[in-house]
């Protein structure tokens, strides 16, 4: 999975920023999308591209229980989100609802990728290659069952064993 | 075993459950509400699509329904969700469908312990994330997002990684100045937004035993605001009697084992507490009201799950009683049998005699929703739970968060104010 990155250099980004609550009434996903991340960054809908990747901080996604966060961010094209920790819900919420990939990653790979680096994200060797730096990563491996859904292609395809 | 293991442990047919165990668990009770139960409807509409059946859900008696973020409606995108709302319910034949403008209706988690909607030892789900407000009548109460709940609703059961538990102890009872509220922020300013992050969050202790079950209700509330998984408190007469009052019967009181284990235990002292704000823009920027910065407050908002309980205005109410506030001021009930014993036994009237507007039931202005949003650059007090950028309204206002009885002192002097100070 290859794309590039929109960096948010700070931990703490929560449900309210990602998509604030006058919007938690809308449940047509492409107008949450046009809403992305109003609360921090008003631009981000005209800098982000299908398939590019969000990185950030610890505790990704704080805050509410409101899927809407995932959805505004898939369908504004992020196809994964990299941070250093994430909140609970929004993580299974992104899992579950098979919006996108959350990965976490350490301090050393959150400060070596730039703004607007192109990489690639390998899921099945939990590397992560950054083709503009020509530098290799690792990832933190999925659990076991978060990884099962995700193979699965979300919660209602999953089939526990 | 501690009481969270035990209710997943028989939740998940097994004999013993430890933390990181991945189960799948039977739902005892689901709750959704005019946010959450439009995005339910989605993903069925989704699903529908794929092919998969959802005509049918697993038991319509086990789920019940809040109208609360976005009524009374401001606008027609709100009116149609508690349309789709109606519809919803009327076709899946879920009758404990709370309406607004017929009689009891609230926010979720109020409709929850007001109604007496969970028991001790069960396991509740609901589509938000201050589910685990619940947690303090001694139930596994756990917030999800849209897929999940659409998942448990068809399936009544959904996979949890059994937590860790963090159990805080309060030696002591809480000095009358000083409220559950202002413990729990005490202790997310020690721990972090995510010092509870995946975990349980579990209170114990004299001062547990000596507070109130609407304390405790406002103690696990906010365990969302550490990243908890779910709060709980183990639960005893109180409980019986809270919920016996409001109709429950059958009430088991499951506990942990003599041996249970927790991760990490956290010690307070009640005597040490002191009234405390969290400044913007994160619950975790605690300070206590006296070192509090000296800014002038535009308005003090006294509603939410958090902070809009009968308790919460009588605390409220006494500070107010006989004085006027000095910046808008608004309270809204958390639930109608609130507002209706609040008129009751007078507080409506100490209320508006101060200057309050009382409003209507609902999450209103706590999410940036509607009835009182603030406008850029505007300052809040309010015994709400979070004050993230924007929460409540312009990306540029700011919001402190309080007790109810700090943010009724400082609506009569217009300053954050410690209520032992007031003249």
């Amino acid at each position: 999975m290859k794309g590039n990155v929109i960096k948010y250099e700070r931990d703490n980004i929560d449900t309210d920023v990602i998509i604030p609550g006058q919007y938690l009434k809308i449940h047509d996903y492409n107008e949450l999308a046009s809403h992305a991340m109003e609360g921090l960054d008003p631009n981000f809908h005209t800098k982000v591209k299908e398939g590019d990747f969000i990185l950030s901080g610890k505790n990704f996604g704080c805050g509410s229980s409101r899927e809407h966060a995932p959805i505004a961010l898939s369908h504004s094209g992020i196809k994964a989100v990299l941070a250093l920790s994430f909140a609970r819900i929004f993580y299974r919420n992104a899992v579950d609802g098979a919006f996108l990939l959350p990965i976490e990653i350490d301090e050393n790979t959150y400060q070596r990728i730039s703004e607007g680096d192109e990489i690639n994200i390998d899921i099945s060797s939990n590397e992560i290659k950054n083709i503009t730096k020509n530098q290799t990563y690792p990832m933190k491996p999925f659990s076991e069952i978060i990884g099962k859904i995700i193979e699965a292609g979300g919660l209602f395809k999953y089939k526990p064993d | 075993m501690n009481i969270v293991e035990k209710i997943l442990a028989r939740a998940s047919y097994r004999d013993k459950v430890s933390p990181d165990d991945v189960i799948f668990a039977d739902i005892d009770k689901v709750m959704v509400h005019d946010v959450s139960g439009p995005g339910v409807i989605k993903v069925f509409d989704k699903l529908k699509k794929q092919g998969i059946n959802v005509d049918k859900l697993w038991d319509p008696s086990k789920v019940w329904v809040a109208e609360d973020h976005f009524v009374p409606s401001a606008e027609k995108i709100s009116a149609e969700n508690i349309v789709k709302l109606q519809n919803f319910t009327k076709n899946y034949g879920i009758e404990k469908h709370f309406k607004y403008g017929m009689g009891q209706y609230g926010i979720c988690h109020t409709l929850s312990h007001e109604e007496a909607l969970v028991l001790p030892g069960e396991v509740y789900v609901g589509g938000d994330s201050h589910t685990n407000t619940t947690g303090a009548l001694g139930a596994f109460a756990c917030g999800l997002g849209h897929t999940d709940i659409a998942y448990v609703l068809l399936n009544g059961k959904i996979w949890f990684k059994v937590p860790e538990t963090l159990y805080f102890k309060l030696n002591g009872k809480l000095p009358d100045h000083v409220m559950a509220k202002d413990l729990i922020l005490k202790i997310i300013g020690d721990i972090g937004t995510d010092g509870g992050a995946y975990r349980t969050m579990q209170f114990g202790g004299s001062g547990i035993d000596e507070m109130s079950v609407e304390s405790r209700l406002t103690l696990c509330n906010m365990t969302t605001e550490a990243g908890a998984k779910n709060g709980i408190v183990e639960p005893d007469q109180k409980v019986t009697d809270y919920l016996t009052a409001r109709g429950a019967n059958n009430i088991t009181l499951v506990k942990g084992d003599s041996d249970a284990e927790y991760a990490k235990v956290y010690e307070y002292e009640s005597s040490e507490m002191e009234p405390t704000v969290a400044k913007p823009f994160s619950p975790e920027n605690t300070i206590v009201v006296r070192e509090a910065p000296n800014v002038d407050l535009d308005k003090s908002y006294i509603g939410s799950c958090t902070g809009a309980k009968y308790e919460d205005l009588e605390a409220a109410a006494k500070i107010l009683k006989g004085r006027k506030v000095k910046i808008r001021t608004e309270v809204l009930p958390a639930a109608i049998s609130i507002y209706k014993r609040a008129m009751e036994n007078g507080l409506l009237k100490i209320f508006l005699d101060a200057g309050v507007t009382v409003g209507p039931p609902t999450c209103g202005a706590c999410c940036g929703a509607h009835m009182g949003v603030l406008a850029k650059d505007e300052i809040c007090i309010s015994t709400t739970n979070r004050n993230f950028p924007g929460r409540m309204g312009h990306v540029d206002s700011q919001t402190y968060l309080s007790s109810p009885l700090v943010a009724a002192a400082s609506a009569v002097t217009g300053k954050i104010t410690d209520p032992r100070d007031l003249n």
